[in-house]
């Protein structure tokens, strides 16, 4: 036996000892015998509602003015230990911390004279979009009765079929789900990863597992939410983005973004990360540690990616985490390969507003000109200006007629939403984004242009992204893929390379599989 | 490396002798933020600072009109132009309540008063910022007036109070104007008073804290505020 473990064993002993020792002595003890005991009971008005307080704070770490109960009810949940709480900014050996968004850096704690209690506190401004955590105040927790989740009996309404490929990565999903583990997902652009989930989460509904799928973007959760609403009809489902209305969090599926995860703890069943390769998951180690936070202690993770990054390799290599391989599309087809076209001086040229002439002459000889055009650039400062310069651009080709069926959009703009709706019901025949759209969005047919593909914000996992836009709709599984570069970098190869390699696979996997 | 405020990029400046030695404590915001908080400069209205060719605008004819000719708000002086990035500042700083942020307009607020304020005020002119209602205090646990305030020197008073009500930014500039005075003052006053607030939009707020001063007693009543909606 290792000396940890034996000591963790004498730990418990003596606690169970301990314990024992103080219910014959008749101490109040809650753990062994919680309402009886305390000196104020919980009060009829407020009993009857304790099953929808559990329901809306289980799983939840919240500052006061979030929990909406009155001070009364909520003092006698506290005396009865039905509510702890911790304070919300932690003070250690010359350094803070916060409790809710565990940032530890020193420029990001500011002080403040506090009007409540005429002192100077700290407080957090990393996490203060989501109401301000300061050193007077106090987290709180549930640990009250526990909220049964209801087991739905076939909670699936989804009426599609899964592919060969699907089944074997929704097979693996469904095992992760039911022994606990941690499993990563690889599938490629467009494989279906999302219907994939289904059988899976389906299965944890029916154990009354209390299911969250995060994502790193809110687009991509807009976009998750209608779906899963029509595969688990009669199911309740929030989206919790910041902005979002229905945002009490108390359904049994949660879609949301990975920034909401820092007001849950110990609340998910099945945690499901989707796109967990991008901005700002996979650099923002608060992100990951609210994402570690809100999971149970015994529960399964399953992380969804086209392009894992190196540290998720890295887990997959030392068995931390096992990976399930997608290689195929959901319609059978392989990924488009990029064509590259080298532009001198592209740079210099986009900033003065001059298109090169190569999108000229690729626009002359298209494929399919019924197709939706979503051209990429690096900034936001280009989406804005470029905007004219392509429009005179498409209506000398008579790709489109009118100015008005031509749009930017990027992070800082407000109706961005609507524009990505609007694109999608084709009101706009071309669209220029920033790298915003590079992931988690599906558009039928459209061809894909990446103007300054060189520039250091694609790397090489947003350049795959990017491609992977193309051809999704098994209608039109073709697309053009235009990269304009100044010179070649490693992420264009990279992107190349990698998807080169995928495709390689899928035909290996078809030889041996024979059909899908 | 210092970093930014707003955007947490880095803060840059020259690199000399005096920088090496003294660095600038000042230094809160990167260039790029810096440079999207714009001043109020060239021809403005007299009385509420707004830029305006007119020496009187409209608003402040109408406000004449509504107090039969006794406009109780002398003079207005604001700092800023109220654009989209300084919404978000002020948005952040006082709703969100990020207190630090105050201190970005320190010198521009201090620089203001006293170039352009100071020689106009009387030599007993007391500073009164508007205060905050006890309920909107215990919310927020800071007055941003008030740490406006104390950035400019001179004396503080802080005798008003204010009754709980909807916030001004929600109502309409009619329903503002007809709206009842929600300050309250106790004490007489017999100074020049410089009322300090964040913000000035239709100028209501201040002409009812100035109309209770001047009500008090107080010979006349001006204004600064951080920025001119």
């Amino acid at each position: 036996m290792q000396p940890g473990i034996l000591s963790k064993k004498l730990l418990l002993l003596f606690r169970k000892g301990y314990l024992q020792i103080k219910k014959s002595l008749g101490g109040n003890n809650h753990l062994l015998n919680p309402p009886q005991s305390s000196s104020i009971t919980i009060s009829t008005t407020l009993s009857p509602h304790l099953d929808n307080i559990a329901r809306r704070l289980e799983g939840k770490l919240l500052l006061r003015d979030e929990i909406p109960l009155s001070d009364s009810h909520f003092q006698q949940l506290i005396t009865n230990h039905y509510i702890t709480s911790v304070p919300a900014v932690q003070k250690h050996f010359l350094r803070f911390s916060c409790t809710r968004c565990q940032n530890k850096d020193r420029h990001l704690f500011a002080l403040m004279p506090c009007g409540r209690c005429n002192q100077t506190h700290v407080y957090c401004r990393h996490c203060i979009e989501m109401g301000r955590c300061m050193s007077c105040e106090q987290l709180y927790y549930w640990t009250g009765p526990k909220y049964e989740w209801e087991k739905h009996d076939s909670p699936c309404t989804w009426l599609g079929k899964l592919n060969n490929a699907q089944e074997l990565g929704a097979e693996r999903i469904k095992d992760a789900i039911l022994t606990r583990k941690k499993l990563i997902t690889w599938a490629v652009t467009g494989a279906g990863k999302t219907e994939m989930l289904f059988p899976g989460i389906s299965l944890a509904l029916q154990e009354g597992m209390r299911v969250c799928i995060a994502s790193p973007r809110a687009d991509v959760i807009r976009e998750l939410l209608p779906r899963f609403q029509t595969a688990f009809r009669d199911v309740s489902i929030q989206a919790l983005y910041s902005g979002s209305r229905d945002n009490d969090g108390t359904a049994q599926l949660i879609l949301s973004t990975t920034h909401q995860l820092y007001r849950y703890r110990h609340a998910f069943d099945v945690l499901v990360i989707d796109e967990v390769d991008a901005f700002p998951y996979h650099k923002e180690k608060s992100l990951q540690l609210a994402a570690d936070r809100a999971q149970k202690d015994r529960s399964a993770l399953i992380s969804l990616t086209a392009t894992p990054r190196s540290h998720q390799l890295k887990q997959i290599n030392s068995k931390q985490a096992e990976l399930v391989f997608v290689p195929i599309r959901f319609h059978g087809h392989p990924l488009i390969m990029p064509k590259w076209v080298m532009v001198p001086k592209l740079q210099k040229a986009l900033l003065q507003s001059i298109l090169p002439k190569q999108m000229d002459s690729w626009l002359k000889c298209r494929q399919d000109k019924t197709r939706q055009l979503l051209i990429f650039v690096p900034t936001i400062h280009l989406a804005k200006q470029l905007e004219h310069a392509v429009c005179q651009l498409l209506i000398k080709h008579q790709t489109i007629k009118t100015p008005n069926q031509i749009t930017n959009v990027h992070a800082e703009d407000t109706d961005r939403e609507e524009k990505i709706a609007s694109f999608r019901q084709k009101k706009f025949k071309a669209l220029i984004t920033t790298t915003i759209l590079e992931r988690g969005v599906t558009f039928p047919s459209v061809d894909v242009l990446v103007l300054d593909a060189g520039h250091q914000v694609f790397d090489d996992a947003a350049l795959i992204q990017i491609t992977g836009r193309a051809g999704r709709s098994p209608k039109d599984p073709n697309g053009e893929v235009v990269f304009f570069h100044d010179g070649l970098t490693d992420s264009i190869v990279k992107a190349n390379q990698s998807i080169e390699a995928m495709n390689k696979r899928r035909h290996k996997l078809l030889k041996q599989g024979g059909k899908l | 490396m210092t970093k930014c405020l707003w955007c947490s990029g880095e803060v840059n400046f020259d690199i000399s002798w005096t920088t090496i030695l003294n660095p600038p404590s000042d230094a809160l915001l990167c260039k790029l933020c810096k440079n999207q908080l714009v001043y109020i400069e060239g021809n403005v209205c007299l009385t509420c600072n707004r830029p305006s060719t007119l020496d009187v605008c409209y608003d402040c004819e109408q406000w004449q009109r509504f107090y039969d000719g006794n406009d109780p708000l002398l003079r207005n002086i604001s700092v800023y132009q109220y654009n989209v990035f300084l919404q978000e500042v002020i948005a952040k700083w006082k709703y969100r309540g990020d207190y630090i942020l105050g201190n970005l307009f320190r010198k521009a607020i201090q620089e203001r008063y006293l170039q352009q304020m100071k020689s106009i005020l009387p030599k007993d002119a007391v500073i009164l910022p508007i205060p905050l209602s006890t309920v909107r205090m215990q919310e927020r646990a800071f007055n941003q007036a008030e740490q406006l305030a104390y950035f400019i020197p001179g004396k503080k008073i802080l005798s008003m109070e204010r009754k709980h009500g909807e916030k001004q930014s929600k109502k309409s500039r009619l329903s503002r104007m007809y709206a009842k005075n929600p300050f309250n003052l106790e004490k007489k006053v017999h100074n020049a008073v410089v009322l300090v607030d964040d913000i000035y939009t239709t100028g209501s707020t201040l002409r009812q804290a100035a109309k209770l001063l001047q009500d008090a007693g107080s010979p006349a009543v001006y204004a600064l505020t951080l920025a001119r909606g």
